[in-house]
């Protein structure tokens, strides 16, 4: 769980850096931040405790086993 | 800027001109664009109205001037484009342009009309001039009765026809086809040939004039020929200077007519606004006093002023207007003052409907929201950046696709913004979906790896691979699922798995209803907004907390399963499915085994379920039952004052018994759309998924079925063949992909704000303001 914090850490902080409060401009730019952040939650709250793996081919296993580390 | 979030607070000014400063001053409020006048005579028809006549001298104007642009452009005289002069309309410059106008149309008319006059001259003498020299070769057949002349060339055929069944072949008939100059092909376009009919009889006249061929005297001796020639040589001669002549005459008037073109046109423009404006207001004769009655945003007021003093200082009169600010209990218009940037986005706001006076404004946060929708549907980092450059392209050169003035671009050109902040969008979410023209990037390294599932770790061995084609990785064997997901987006191995559609469509759909839900909120949350502003606390308590409860209880709830289930680790064949779990609870049904996530379920959905089934009473009577209350109150209250609040009460005693039903029946209908509009607008929110995925998958036929097939031919000419299939690809891509699928997450995102986000707290039956303003008159032209 220690590599999962940091990521997390580290992208709610870039989107939490974005500004304090007037304005139709501070506005947009906190409301992008909330958007962006909350999409990026789901996508990776998606995969922290996978059900099911992934399906594939055997050559690309094969390919996977010698060229990925 | 705080204007933005609201509509502006509008005052209703009364306005006294003097007569004379009248013309000056709303000149003035037309260059400043901020004030909208009212109708004091709305009982008045169109031409009852006081300075009907001069709106007429005005539109005559307009005619006049539409046709010396239409002569201008004929004749190929350039217009040139800018003009500065601001100079003031009065009314002195109304008669003087109208004869002004009135002799350029009347010199222009006799110019055309002469020009045609001799044009027709011209052709019939050179006509006469080809059947002189062709005549000769005619002259077999002496006859002493002979027709000769001139038709068009494509009713000659039927002009034989006609001969043969009137003389029975009894006639001789030779034609040649007349080769034209150049100047003749100017004055007379159709191509005509001569001829010559030798017969008896007269009806054949008859027959030539029905075909709309000329016929000329020609002598039958060779000596009357040749004079007949020389005389009709010289008049061409004659002829040609003249029309050279008249040629001239005319371009000199039509330029010197272009370059005060655009001047009189927006002179008579501003005019013809300024004398309807005069028509809307209240004019005082017998006092030469003018009072207009205009709405003006308050923070303007001070402009407004300093602008009608000016106005009155140009027209030389020694009184200033005198602004005058009444109360009123009319609605006023809606004012959302918008830049370049912001307009775009309102005016897609204010095609679903104009906000109420002072209602929340949800331009702001479409901004957003709108494009950030529209890249959660269109997902694609290469096609976003594909966006976002012709965006730009459209930014950096507005003006000169303006001047193209076709109606698509004027359109494509006013949502540059919207299409560049979608682009950008679309690049974001194209990162996360990890999804590049179909490709994923492999930036961190991915969390599954394929050698721990192999022997002596995990169950595989080469022979597994040898015997099936594909192969499940188990998340259970320890180091085959790193246990930390992929830092940002989608993982890389998804895009080579086969079954990669599971998971992304349980990750999307998952998505869909935690983004729908967010933001159906947000819009339940802009209603309090909208209560606390005016004042309006009994309808907090009344319709934002039940409906809020509602919501929250019922599909806060199912966020929560799905997040519960997202971070809790748990075995795949235990997991309960997160639809099954929501249907039971609904229905109450708890007999079936796995169906327990957490301890404590049962009663916390069953305490859930009886709270939302409370709200909807609480929404459906509260309300109603209070508003009663109050006006019975009202009703006893009065009887003992029935003489001082006589007046008062007797309207709303009159309005007790109209509206009772009516505010029933209306929250009956607010009740019912709001709940069941929670479910299915919750629904409608999968077409985030739908969307995305078929943006995803017709990306990837376009991979798979045009591009890859040139990259894998390995003969020489691979590369020619792969410069057309990426031709191919491209255009493809354009056209399906970006145009296509663009257009379509448009209208979805459009219509998810429209109904799901908007019914939520916006109103939208106000009326816009429209300023009289110069500025804008010249834009829509």
């Amino acid at each position: 769980m220690g590599s999962f914090a940091l990521p997390m850490i580290c992208f709610t902080t870039l989107w939490a850096l974005v500004g304090p409060n007037r304005g139709v401009v501070i506005t947009s730019l906190i409301l992008t931040a909330v958007c962006c952040w909350l999409f990026w939650l789901i996508a990776i709250l998606a995969q922290a405790n996978p059900l099911f793996g992934p399906q594939l081919k055997n050559e690309t296993i094969w390919y996977l086993r010698y060229f990925w580390e | 800027m705080d204007s933005f979030f609201r509509s502006e607070e509008m005052c209703l000014v009364q306005l006294f001109f003097q007569t004379e400063s009248a013309h000056n001053c709303i000149n003035e409020l037309g260059h400043l664009g901020l004030v909208q006048f009212k109708d004091l005579n709305p009982g008045t028809v169109a031409f009852q109205r006081r300075f009907v006549k001069e709106v007429k001298k005005c539109e005559e104007m307009e005619r006049i001037l539409r046709f010396l642009e239409n002569e201008v452009v004929k004749s190929n005289i350039p217009i040139p484009a800018d003009f500065t002069s601001e100079t003031i309309p009065v009314p002195r410059d109304v008669l003087d342009l109208e004869s002004r106008f009135d002799k350029l149309e009347q010199e222009l008319k006799e110019i055309n009309s002469n020009r045609d006059t001799l044009r027709q001259n011209f052709t019939q003498l050179m006509e006469i001039n080809h059947l002189l020299k062709v005549f000769d070769a005619f002259l077999f057949y002496l006859h002493d009765r002979f027709v000769a002349g001139v038709i068009k060339h494509e009713r000659f055929p039927a002009f034989e026809k006609i001969l043969w069944r009137l003389f029975h072949g009894n006639f001789v008939l030779r034609h040649a086809e007349i080769k034209p100059h150049e100047e003749e092909n100017m004055a007379d376009p159709v191509k005509k040939d001569v001829f010559v009919v030798f017969v008896q009889g007269d009806q054949i006249r008859g027959k030539i004039r029905k075909f709309h061929a000329s016929m000329y005297p020609c002598p039958n001796n060779a000596y009357a020929r040749k004079e007949m020639r020389t005389n009709v040589n010289t008049r061409i001669e004659d002829l040609r200077l003249v029309l050279k002549r008249t040629e001239e005459f005319r371009e000199t008037t039509l330029t010197a007519a272009a370059a005060n073109l655009q001047e009189w046109a927006s002179k008579v423009k501003k005019m013809k606004a300024i004398y309807y404006t005069l028509n809307l207001c209240n004019i005082d004769i017998t006092q030469k006093l003018i009072v207009a009655e205009i709405w003006c945003p308050v923070s303007d007021l001070n402009s407004v002023h300093t602008a009608l003093i000016h106005g009155s200082e140009q027209s030389g009169s020694s009184l200033s207007p005198v602004v005058n600010r009444i109360q009123t209990q009319q609605t006023p218009p809606t004012f959302n003052r918008v830049n370049s940037f912001t307009s775009g986005f309102q005016s897609i706001i204010d095609a679903y409907g104009v906000g109420n006076y002072q209602e929340i404004n949800p331009a702001p946060y479409t901004m957003v929201t709108f494009p950030f929708l529209f890249a959660v549907m269109f997902g694609d980092c290469g096609h976003g950046l594909v966006m976002t450059l012709l965006a730009l392209w459209l930014i950096l050169h507005q003006e000169h696709f303006r001047k193209l003035k076709n109606e698509l671009i004027d359109m494509l050109v006013d949502g540059r913004y919207i299409i560049f902040l979608m682009g950008l969008f679309s690049i974001y979410t194209g990162l996360i979906y990890n999804d590049c023209f179909s490709k994923s990037f492999n930036v961190f390294g991915s969390s599954w790896s394929v050698r721990p599932m192999f022997h002596p770790h995990g169950p595989w061995t080469n022979d597994t691979l040898h015997d099936s084609g594909h192969l499940h990785l188990d998340p259970l064997v320890s180091g085959v699922y790193s246990g930390n997901p992929y830092p940002f987006g989608v993982d890389p191995i998804w895009n080579i798995a086969s079954n990669k559609l599971s998971f992304l469509n349980s990750y999307k759909m998952k998505m869909s209803v935690i983004m729908g839900v967010a933001h159906m909120l947000f819009g339940v949350t802009l209603s309090l907004v909208n209560y606390i502003f005016f004042r309006n606390l009994k309808d907090v308590a009344l319709q934002f907390i039940p409906e809020v409860i509602f919501m929250l209880s019922l599909f806060g709830y199912l966020i929560f399963l799905i997040l519960y289930k997202w971070c809790v680790v748990m075995k795949s064949e235990s997991a309960p499915s997160i639809l099954l779990l929501f249907i039971n609870m609904m229905l109450f049904d708890y007999s079936s085994e796995g169906t327990v996530l957490y301890r404590t379920q049962k009663p916390v959905q069953i305490f859930l379920v009886v709270v939302a089934v409370l709200m909807v009473p609480w929404l459906l009577f509260a309300k109603p039952l209070l508003l009663y209350r109050k006006h019975k109150q009202l009703k006893f209250l009065s009887l003992p004052f029935c003489l001082s609040l006589f007046f008062g009460v007797k309207k709303a005693f009159v309005s007790l018994q109209v509206s009772m039903a009516d505010i029933f029946v209306y929250q009956g209908i607010h009740t019912i759309e709001y709940c069941l509009g929670c479910i299915s607008n919750t629904a409608s929110y999968l077409r985030l998924w739908a969307l995305s995925l078929a943006h995803a998958e017709l990306s990837e036929v376009l991979w798979k079925m045009v591009l890859q097939v040139a990259l894998r031919v390995t003969s020489g000419m691979g590369s020619v063949l792969l410069a057309v299939t990426f031709a191919a690809f491209a255009v493809l891509t354009v056209t399906i992909l970006l145009v296509m699928e663009g257009l379509s997450a448009f209208l979805h995102a459009l219509r998810l704000h429209w109904v799901e986000f908007q019914n939520k707290f916006y109103k939208g039956s106000g009326y816009k303001f429209t300023p009289l303003s110069f500025n804008r008159m010249r834009d829509m032209q």
